[in-house]
Order: structure tokens, then sequence, then C-alpha cells
């Protein structure tokens, strides 16, 4: 019975983890850079929200639907202002600049909200816990899981089905070729910004539901763990980052559950060193060939 | 009329050679208070020097042997201010100090105090480095890691139970300090630790933590930590139908007031502190309706403990023969050798002291009742 709790524990912190390493996964498969400052996005999303119930008692859909369009104009923002100058820039540079929006977006929102904790409410999401046998499911649990399914249903339909889901594959596979097409490169760069950080408020709010402390700092280590999964399913592809993110979930509590909580984060650490030893490109990545 | 006038003057000059003959009987004494007044740590600083005037106005209107000259002086929480503010203090004719009430300064102020010769009585500064190889500095509050064992002779007094789990920061000396003190004393007085797990600064998922604790059995599970992780810790419990006793120590304190905090979560919740504002002891209301009287505001810990610190001050220097115009120089040895033999009942409890200028007191505990702390006993 343990095992299935530490399973289900370990499920719901990967959904968490899956949904994060989506935001950087896409924006690293369509404009080729790895954005930093994702984690950040996450804590302004789950600010928002946070001030949405506690200060303008607005119910939880509102609240969450106005920490989507919040950062989603955020992601976008952040994108035309940072990001789009730098595109023929070394991948260096725009590294660089990422991390530096990170620190930026963490200073202004200690400006703002200040270094104390804040408790985010969870009230509206752990209506019922489930209780099968000695089991104990919180409902911020399935709802995690749930909302994890759905966004990766929704997003590879969106990127296999529809026009603009199909230029932003484009635009992935070889950004030239694309423009020559006719597709606007950088439209759908900023629309795959926008998706991303529409996804990062659902994962601030999901995160915050779970592990309800909320403070500046509150996305830099989700974010890391989010990344490490992103590569670990192959950073670029989609069902990737899902596998990444539920695998390095379970790992980690598996790995402090039946190894040690002191070598929690070790063991997940060396899981993905020994992954891309044997797989370079991650779990589900195509492998690229450089033609030299 | 001008024999009138010489009359009022001659009985003027009377009573002035009265009046300072009484005097002659009166010992001064000028304490210097060194905290944070201004800046982030202000909130402590003046909690520990409104505590100070609050003892000192009550002993120079009892009109006893003792009086006191206050002298104030901020430290802003900065390690190089401190030794400002020390300086002035002793311009200022300090022949003790009062402080400071952070542990960093402290012990900044400290060391120089050590190398002067200058008594040191701190009310709040808890680290073992504030006291570690200085003679000349003693504390009021408990020492962080001996917190641990303060605990464990607490739940080991009261029966709270036997079957401890014990979660803790292994990245921070503040946790595993206290932890290391209290499994030697727990393993001494009885209690089995049934689980025993760590976390880090970046720690927010305690699935494990909590779930091998409750798999364990424990009736209590100890916190030895700030109040970030511990409100985490009673979220997880919460959402997994567990409820032991969850013990925290001083840094819990706090848990109440982090915004949006669900206080249910920690109903119950014991944790280790010398001081309740809600107190029903006639001392602590008394105390307390001064500080409310005269700073319009609730006395936190920290003024309790400055408050103690003053007339501990007194009775050392009573112990040690002080006078009013004694150099602290003079002064620091013999209340050094005063403190080893005194014994003072404070608001914080019955404190007495040892070589190390660690205080010895009986552990108190209170707990969370409907979002607020109610002591036990």
């Amino acid at each position: 019975m343990i095992f299935l709790d530490h399973l289900i524990n370990g499920l719901s912190l990967g959904s968490i983890y899956a949904i994060i390493a989506l935001g950087y996964t896409m924006v690293y498969g369509i404009a080729k850079m790895l954005n930093f400052a994702h984690g950040d996005v996450i804590m302004i999303g789950a600010y928002i929200a946070f001030c949405g119930l506690q200060y303008w008692g607005i119910p939880p859909v509102l609240a969450i639907l106005l920490a989507m369009v919040f950062c989603t104009l955020l992601g976008v923002t952040i994108e035309g202002f940072a990001y789009r100058p730098l595109r023929q820039a070394t991948s260096l540079a725009v590294l660089i600049t990422a991390i530096g929006m990170s620190y930026l977006l963490q200073n202004i929102a200690l400006m703002i909200w200040g270094a104390n904790p804040n408790f985010f409410p969870t009230t509206f999401i752990n209506g019922s816990n489930i209780r099968l046998g000695t089991l104990n499911i919180s409902s911020a649990t399935l709802f995690t899981i749930a909302a994890n399914v759905i966004i990766m249903v929704t997003l590879t339909l969106f990127t296999s089905r529809t026009k603009l889901g199909k230029a932003m594959r484009c635009v992935s596979e070889d950004r030239g070729a694309a423009e020559l097409m006719g597709i606007n490169v950088n439209r759908t760069i900023s629309l795959t910004f926008a998706i991303g950080s529409a996804l990062a408020a659902i994962a601030g709010v999901l995160l915050c539901s779970s592990y309800p402390i909320l403070q500046p700092t509150t996305g830099s280590m989700p974010g890391i763990k989010a990344f490490t999964a992103a590569v670990f399913g192959g950073i670029g592809s989609i069902p990737g980052a899902m596998l990444g993110g539920i695998l390095l979930g379970v790992i980690e509590i598996f790995g402090k559950a039946y190894i040690s909580t002191e070598l929690g984060d070790a063991i997940v650490f060396a899981v993905l060193i020994i992954v891309l030893l044997v797989k370079p490109a991650g779990l589900l990545g195509k492998p690229m060939r450089e033609k030299v | 009329m001008k024999k009138l006038i010489a009359l009022l003057l001659a009985l003027a000059l009377s009573l002035t050679v009265f009046a300072a003959f009484a005097e002659e009987d009166v010992i001064t004494l000028k304490i210097a208070h060194i905290g944070p007044t201004t800046g982030a740590a202000a909130l402590y600083g003046l909690a520990t020097q409104h505590g100070a005037e609050i003892a000192a106005d009550e002993i120079n209107a009892a009109g006893g042997k003792y009086r006191i000259e206050l002298i104030c002086e901020d430290d802003e929480h900065n390690v190089e201010k401190v030794i400002n503010a020390y300086n002035a203090a002793l311009d200022a004719g300090a022949q003790m100090i009062l402080g400071s009430t952070t542990s960093k300064p402290c012990e900044a102020a400290g060391a120089q105090g050590y190398t002067d010769r200058v008594f040191f009585l701190t009310p709040s500064a808890s680290s073992t480095a504030v006291i570690e190889d200085k003679d000349n500095v003693f504390q009021v509050c408990f020492t962080d890691p001996n917190q641990g064992s303060a605990s464990a002779e607490y739940i080991a007094a009261h029966q709270l139970g036997t079957k401890v789990a014990v979660i803790y920061n292994n990245a921070d000396v503040y946790s595993t300090g206290i932890r290391d003190t209290f499994v030697e004393k727990g393993a001494e007085l009885g209690l089995e630790i049934v689980s025993e797990e760590t976390f880090t600064d970046e720690t927010t998922d305690f699935t494990v933590q909590v779930g091998k604790a409750q798999e364990a059995g424990a009736e209590i599970v100890f916190l030895p930590m700030y109040y970030t992780p511990a409100s985490l810790i009673l979220k997880t419990a919460a959402d997994k139908n567990y409820s032991p006793i969850f013990f925290g120590v001083d840094g819990m304190d706090g848990i109440l007031s982090v915004e949006g905090f669900d206080t249910s979560l920690a109903e119950g919740v014991m944790l280790l502190t010398p001081f309740v504002a809600t107190s029903e002891d006639e001392k602590v209301q008394n105390f307390v309706a001064k500080y409310q009287e005269k700073f319009n505001e609730t006395p936190i810990q920290f003024a309790a403990d400055a408050y103690d610190g003053m007339y501990i001050l007194v009775a050392a220097a009573e112990k040690a023969g002080i006078t009013s115009d004694m150099a602290p120089e003079e002064a620091c040895d013999l209340l050094i050798a005063a403190m080893l033999e005194i014994e003072v009942e404070g608001l914080t409890g019955t404190m007495t002291w040892d070589e190390s200028g660690a205080v010895t007191k009986t552990p108190m505990a209170a707990t969370i009742v409907n979002g607020v702390y109610v002591f036990e006993d």
C-alpha cells in the first residue's frame, strides 16, 4: 500500500514537472533557445492567481484565467523585448539573456510581494480527498494528473492538425525554409511563447496547490527540475517532456522513499546522466546528425 | 519678607542635603541596550528595547537600592554598525550591555567585548557562536541546539508519546544542531525515534518524509525548522489524513502570520516557546498590560526576554556588588562570577547559568488552539 502511495505521489510530482517541461520543450523545439525564465513566469502566474483568490476574492476559475492571460502577455512581451532582437545572435547570448530575465522577474516579484512567503489558498482545489482503504489521494493530485493529460492531448492535436501547429513544426524543422514557404517565423515564435506562458500559469497554480508556499524563488527549483525532465525525455519533443517529467517525479519519490531522502536529488541527476550517456538525445528525442 | 525667603532657602538647602544623603545608598547602573531599532530586523530590536524600558521603569519606580540609566544604541542588524553602537554605548558610560538582539551582530560585539572586558547579556541572540569562546557573554534565551534537548525533556515530562519521527533540514546548522541534541536527549529519556528524514532548502515535496513518519506510526513528529517548510509538512499531513502531535521550536513561531495560511492546518501544533502574551500568569499579564499601554502593541517573545534580561542584570550586579562609578572592565569579571551563582525567576522561566554562558530553564511549550498560542499548563 505504501508503494502505491509513493507511486501516486510520484505521478503527482511528475505531472507538475511535465507541465513545466512542456513550456521548456516547446520553446526549445521551435525557437531553439533555453528559456530559463520559464520557472519565474510560473511564479508570477502563481502570484497573480494568489492575488485574485486572496485579495480580490474572484472565483478560482476566473483567477486561473486571469493568471493565464497575464502570463501570456508577459511571455509575449519578454519574447518581443528581450529575445527577438537577439534572433541572429549566438545561442550563448540568448541563454545569458534568459538567465538575466529570470533574475529580473524574481526581483520584480520581490519588490511587489516582498520576501515573506505567502500561503497559496488551496481550499478551492482540496474539496475532498479520495480514500481507498489506507490510500489517500488528494484532489490536488487528481486535478494535476488530469490537467496534464488534457494539456498533452490538446497540444499534440494542435501541433499535428491545425495550420498554426503545422507552422510551428515547420519553423522547428528548418527556420529558413519555413520563412521561404511564407510562414511568419516571428509570429510563430511569439505564439509559442504565448502558449508556453499560458501553460506556465496553469503550472504555477497546480504547483502551488500541491506545495502551497509561494515566494519569489518558488519557480527556480521546479524550473530546473522540469528542464532536466525535458532533456531527459528528449528536448523539443512534446510526448518526451511528458514522459520525462513523469519519470523524473516517480524516480525522485522512489529514490527518496527507498534509498535515502538525503540523496533524492542526487539520484535524479545520476539517472539523467546515465540516460544521456546511453541515449544522448533523450528518451524520445530525435538524434540529430551533424552534416559536415 | 526677607526672613521668610531666608527660611525657605534654608529649608531648601537642608532638603537637598537630606536628599543627597539618601542618594548615597542608591546605586545607578548604566546599562546599554544594543539592538536593531531600524532596518529589516527592527521588529526584534524595538521589542527588546521596549521590554528593557519597561523593566527599567519598573525598577526605577520601585525605589529600591538600584536605579537604571538606560542607554539605547542602534546596530541596524549589521556586524560593522554594531561595533560603532558598542563604542558609543561605552562612551556614554555604559557599565554593561544588554544585547545585541540578533545573533550575528551579537557575535561581533561580544568578541570585541571579550577583548575589552565588557559584560554582555543577550536577550535573544541564540546561535552557539554568540557564547562560544567568550566568557563575557551570557544568554537569556536557549542556545539554538539546546532547544532540541529542551523539546525532548518537555515531550518526556508531559508524556506526549514515545514514538517520535524527526524531519529536519540537513543543509542548515540551526536545524541539524537542534536535531542532534534532541536525538541524544531523547535516547536518554526513552523516546523512540521511529523515523528520521531530511530535506534541504529547495525541497517542496514532503510526501515521502511525512509518509514515512505515518508508516512508522509516529505519535509525535518533531520539526526543528523554520515555519516555511513546516507549513508544507502540515499541508502534506492534512492531505494524508495524518494527525500526530507536531512539535516545533522557536523557528515555528510566525507560522500563524504567513499571508493566506489556513490556520486550521496548525491546529494542535505545539512549539517550544518561553513566552505567550495570552498566558494567565499574573506577572505576564502585568507586563503585557504595561507594554500595551506604553507602546500600543502586544509584546512578542523578544520583549519578554529583554525584560527578564534587565532584572537578571540587576540581580547579578547586586551579587557582584557593582557600584555607580565602577568601570566596565572592573565590573565584567565580577558579573561573570555572579552569573554562575544567581537564580532568577522571570517571565520566561526560572533561570540559572553555567560557565559557557548558556541558560538552563524549564522548557515551556505552547499549543495552537483556534489560531492562537495557548500554554498547556
